[in-house]
């Protein structure tokens, strides 16, 4: 016998809700009201968006303009921040970029006092019109779709009345009206996949869930987002708190759970802070808790503060660590649908996981199902990280070329150097070189291409960039990270990377190779949990796609891309130096640079550099006198420095 | 028994009184966002108050990268080297805080200013390479603006060191005209 809300009450009670929060919204972001957004997550607030907001606040009093200046969540466009959308009945929303105090003294004086919207410092108008330039027109809204991200950036995650008027826990009611069963079905119908990384089917979890029987069950939301170089769960539990509670809601309605934990890593403390807010405000909006909106169903969630281990993101691991053990992995079966945190069926999903089930519930299935391809669903949100132009959050249909993301969102590689390789799944995933950017992102084609989804973390790799290097900095991480439980992966790991270090230092063989490829298949038969099963995926893609860096650094001592400190040097050539400039002496950090007395030019003493490239920087472009030689054998002798050159210095 | 290693075990059996949840991490963040670190004497408590042996607890906090077993600097430096922090070069940034502060990671500077600790991602990937300086994020880092942190510091402690010696002087005077 399924559990059957009352509607009666809840629909009143939610019809309240909702209208109020509405009213309240209209009034301080209403098309009558003047409205200043600035973002704020954690990108935002570390490029200064917290002097930004001050700035508004200050000089639109000072004007004596009436305005409501609040802090927002993530837009996506974290090359741009301190960003700030700003609206004026009249007006489109105008979105500002680069912000600092200066700027906005100006822009509030010129748009509030003069009426002239400031385009110096313009990024474009929000929704569509013909009168402005608009966001829309840049060729990243020809591919992006913001479904997920939708209320990222446009309301303030700290306030549940905003989230609310959104439509937040829009498909939490619906969920409601619904009852258990069909939620269920919802989801099958939509055929939505876990975010997460392995894109396991998220109704047959939540089915095996519900069909235990038990006195208890969880619901856990895992945003332990390990892998270095991603942050969209960062970004949507700060942007769009509610979404997420929402989501853990609908998954307990559905399977019968009262509990819910969100498993969040210590070092995300904006994420964690905003969850305890929010949680709290839900619960004094009747939205958490017992008797939720008098419907007679109970929930209440409680925040789980990782301690910093990327096993934890594993399902078994992360529930020892809840439970306040060592996060080891355990054997599977039981699955955690069948007996999870402390022996109850527990249902373990991605942020964006619930993130997604919120919007299905609220749109229903059929929209989602409509986006995407044959087996993958939806849209994939990406943080894009690394060389290229406009880093940030996107979020792109499943089956979008990995090209498009690259090149037409994320605006190519700056200063004008080549695309290598993008780097997609963290350390579990590989590295996909230039002849492969047509493949589309879907989980299925990824894992051809020997990379994986993973949880979306995409960093792009340029000319500069030594595929090996990259490689032992995984394994490195990797073998850190090892719990240590199964043999194959606690000494696998430190023997891969072992080699990987004797090839970036020039002293490979081979046979290392060989050695390498062995120890990769070992891994995968010999380890439990994916993080060894997948250890060897950074070695394996970068021996594929570029082998032949491997053998420059074993047969040469050559690092094609000039980065391994060990094989490479910097060098000023002679005749292009410009004598009279002394930047690169300047930029040096270690003194590595002296003048030569009579020639005046510069001489890079090598025993001292660091290989730093602060030099190469600070060389002016017209000279362009530095350069980066590898193997070393290839760099001219150069005079010794002469002691006296210390006696030199003005003291 | 010191008065330090007294407040701690009071401060650890306060915490349990207040707390249900019983939870061995949730009692170690607890305890190193108190004290800055883990104490020894402090673990030992929460053992006991779990029924657990010291062993059981010190396999716990090995096990996570959060927890520290020595005090922190007054500016605990944490140098961000996750993927995107690595191929902007952060690899750069921590060699030369090690250089500059004569420390290697996990270390304390001997007058106890600086701590230098390496961290997996903070999620600031956007502005990498990053350095965390107490709870302040200092997006892409160069080598050069390491030196600029460390003499913006140094000048810090100076007027500050200027400000106690006039202070001093002013007493001094004061009491000498009395």
């Amino acid at each position: 016998m399924s559990f059957q809300p009352n509607m009666d009450a809840a629909g009143a009670a939610y019809k309240t809700l909702r209208d109020e929060s509405q009213k309240r919204y209209d009034l301080i972001a209403g098309d009558e009201a003047s409205t200043v957004m600035v973002g704020a997550a954690t990108c935002g607030i570390a490029a200064g968006a917290g002097a930004v907001t001050e700035a508004f606040k200050n000089e639109l009093s000072a004007l004596g303009v009436e305005a409501n200046v609040f802090e927002v969540g993530c837009m996506g466009h974290c090359y741009a921040e301190p960003m700030a959308v700003v609206k004026r009945p009249g007006y489109p929303p105008f979105v500002y970029h680069l912000l600092d105090p200066g700027k906005v003294r100006r822009l509030v004086r010129k748009f509030f006092s003069e009426e002239d919207p400031y385009f110096d410092i313009f990024l474009g108008a929000l929704g569509d019109g013909e009168d402005f330039p608009t966001m829309s027109m840049a060729p990243r809204y020809g591919h992006e779709l913001r479904r997920l991200l939708k209320r990222c950036g446009v309301h303030d995650p700290r306030d549940i009345g905003q989230a609310i008027a959104l439509g937040a826990y829009e498909g939490f009611f619906k969920s409601l009206e619904l009852g258990a069963e069909n939620v269920i079905d919802q989801i099958k119908s939509s055929g939505l996949r876990g975010l997460g990384g392995a894109g396991f089917l998220t109704w047959r979890k939540w089915t095996a869930c519900k069909e235990q029987q038990a006195d208890e069950k969880y619901i856990i939301c895992n945003a332990d987002e390990g892998d270095p170089g991603a942050f969209m769960d960062r970004t949507i539990l700060e942007s769009d708190t509610h979404a997420v509670i929402a989501g853990m809601m609908i998954g307990g309605l559905a399977v019968g759970a009262e509990k819910g934990r969100v498993y969040v890593r210590s070092e995300y403390p904006l994420a964690v802070e905003r969850l305890h807010k929010a949680i709290d405000d839900a619960r004094a909006a009747n939205l958490l808790g017992e008797n939720i909106l008098g419907s007679g169903f109970a929930f209440d969630i409680r925040v789980v503060m990782g301690a910093g281990a990327f096993v934890c993101g594993e399902e078994t691991a992360l529930l020892a660590s809840i439970e306040g053990r060592r996060g080891t992995p355990r054997t599977k079966p039981p699955f955690p649908a069948e007996s999870g945190l402390w022996g109850k069926p527990t249902v373990i999903n991605n942020v964006k996981t619930f993130a997604n089930v919120s919007a299905i519930l609220d749109e229903g299935p059929e929209k989602f199902a409509a986006i995407g391809t044959e087996a993958s669903k939806g849209t994939a949100v990406f943080a894009l990280a690394g060389k290229i132009l406009n880093t940030g959050l996107v979020e792109v249909p499943m089956g979008t070329t990995l090209r498009d993301v690259v090149f037409d969102i994320g605006g190519g590689v700056p200063s004008g150097k080549e695309f290598k390789a993008v780097q997609i799944g963290g350390p579990s995933g590989g590295c996909v070189p230039a002849s492969l950017l047509d493949t589309p992102v879907d989980f299925d084609a990824l894992a051809e291409a020997g990379s994986m989804m993973g949880s979306g973390g995409m960093v792009i790799l340029d000319e500069d960039n030594c595929m090996v290097e990259t490689t032992r900095f995984f394994l490195e991480f990797l073998q850190r990270e090892s719990c240590g439980k199964c043999t194959f992966c606690r000494i696998g790991t430190k023997h891969m990377l072992d080699l990987l270090e004797k090839i970036v230092e020039g002293k490979g063989e081979m046979a290392d190779i060989d050695n390498l490829k062995r120890l990769a298949e070992d891994l995968k038969a010999g380890s439990l949990c994916n993080l060894g099963k997948t250890a060897a995926n950074p070695v394996l893609t970068t021996l594929r796609f570029f082998r032949h860096e491997y053998e420059a650094h074993i047969l040469e001592q050559k690092c094609p891309a000039g980065e391994c400190q060990a094989l490479t040097a910097f060098y000023i050539l002679p005749d292009k130096c410009a004598r009279g400039c002394d930047a690169c002496v300047g930029s040096c950090p270690t003194e590595a640079i002296w003048t030569h007395e009579k020639r005046r030019t510069k001489i890079v003493e090598q025993d001292k550099c660091v290989n730093c490239g602060s030099c190469l920087t600070a060389c002016p472009p017209e000279y362009d006198a530095i350069v980066k030689i590898s193997p070393l054998r290839d760099v001219p002798p150069s005079e010794p420095r002469p002691n006296k050159e210390k006696s030199l210095d003005p003291d | 028994m010191i008065e330090d290693e007294r407040e701690i075990v009071e401060w650890v059996n306060d915490f349990f009184n207040d707390d249900k949840d019983q939870n061995l991490i949730g009692a170690l963040q607890a305890l190193q966002s108190k004290f800055g670190y883990l104490p020894k004497i402090g673990r030992k408590s929460i053992a006991a108050r779990l029924n657990m042996s010291p062993a059981n607890v010190h396999a716990v906090a090995t096990f996570y990268n959060q927890f520290r077993f020595v005090p922190p600097g007054k500016y605990p430096i944490k140098v961000c080297l996750g993927t995107a922090c690595v191929v902007s070069q952060g690899k750069l940034i921590l060699d030369h805080w090690k250089r500059r502060l004569g420390i290697d990671v996990g270390e304390v500077t001997e007058n106890k200013e600086y701590s230098l600790d390496r961290v997996d991602c903070v999620g600031c990937c956007t502005l990498a390479p990053v350095t965390i300086i107490g709870e302040e994020t200092f997006a892409k880092m160069a080598v050069t603006r390491v030196d600029g942190i460390l003499l913006q510091h140094q000048i810090q402690r100076e007027q500050e060191a200027r400000k106690i010696a006039a202070e001093k002087t002013e007493e001094d005077k004061s009491q000498s005209e009395q």
